[in-house]
């Protein structure tokens, strides 16, 4: 019998947890979200743009909204990085894959950075 | 694989064809999930640009024009679906980590409970929208 020890980068249980962090925390922001929306004005863009402006001038709705950008590009990356592993075999291909995504997504963490504190 | 380039290639069992599998309603809920995940991930820049438009002074009319484009009501409509069914079908997931509703039974329930609690709220949505 061989005593096999299996070695990896350990790197599974932590991104499984980050995962179900960032869902939990997401899944709340968009509870709280939703009931602040229903409290706007029906969409009428005058009175609707002011609202919405002085919502987000909000210094708390940035901070929290930038947790969740984070939170959507950590869970995005784990998620779209598990399809990527699923489907595509050739290792140049999936590294290409990989890295187009998260430099995507840590583009879009920065952009959402300018929109959120313009 | 020496064996395998010598003997005539056989029909795949049914488990490796895609075409012939017929999923139960969990492994649909489950594959809707990455298919919603996906998509939303495709189109972030899409929703991104919008928030860009809806949040600066000068650019706030494109952003009320292009939502009231039926097209693009369309597309938001599908991303709301794909939010919502990533929503349900993962709080789902949740409670099956910890061990909620894991027989048989349970599980389709709720993944029939998903797949319509989803639809029904993307309906709902989709009314005001509109």
């Amino acid at each position: 019998m061989v005593n096999r020890h299996a070695v990896g980068a350990h790197y599974g249980l932590k991104d499984w947890l980050v995962q179900r962090a960032t869902a939990v925390y997401m899944a709340l922001f968009t509870l709280a979200f939703v009931v602040r929306l229903l409290c706007m004005p029906a969409f009428e863009p005058l009175i609707w743009q002011a609202t919405w402006l002085e919502l987000f001038a909000s210094p708390f709705v940035r901070f929290f909204s930038f947790l969740f950008v984070l939170s959507l590009c950590y869970h995005a990356w784990i998620g779209v990085r598990d399809i990527w592993m699923d489907y595509v075999k050739p290792v140049g291909v999936r590294l290409a894959l990989h890295l187009i995504t998260l430099f995507l997504l840590i583009g879009y963490a920065g952009w959402a950075v300018h929109i959120l504190w313009r | 694989m020496t064996e395998a380039t010598v003997t005539k290639p056989r029909p795949r069992p049914k488990h490796l064809d895609v075409a012939r599998i017929r999923l139960p309603l969990p492994g649909i809920v489950s594959i809707l999930h990455r298919v919603s995940g996906a998509g939303l991930f495709l189109l972030l820049p899409f929703l991104l640009c919008l928030l860009d438009k809806s949040l600066s002074p000068t650019s706030f009319d494109d952003f009320a024009t292009l939502v009231a484009h039926p097209l693009v009501k369309l597309l938001l409509l599908g991303l709301l679906w794909a939010y919502l069914h990533h929503f349900c079908a993962g709080i789902r997931f949740l409670l099956l980590d910890v061990n909620k509703g894991l027989d048989l039974p349970c599980a389709r329930k709720s993944s029939y409970a998903v797949l319509a609690v989803s639809l029904a709220l993307t309906a709902v949505a989709g009314v005001k929208l509109w």
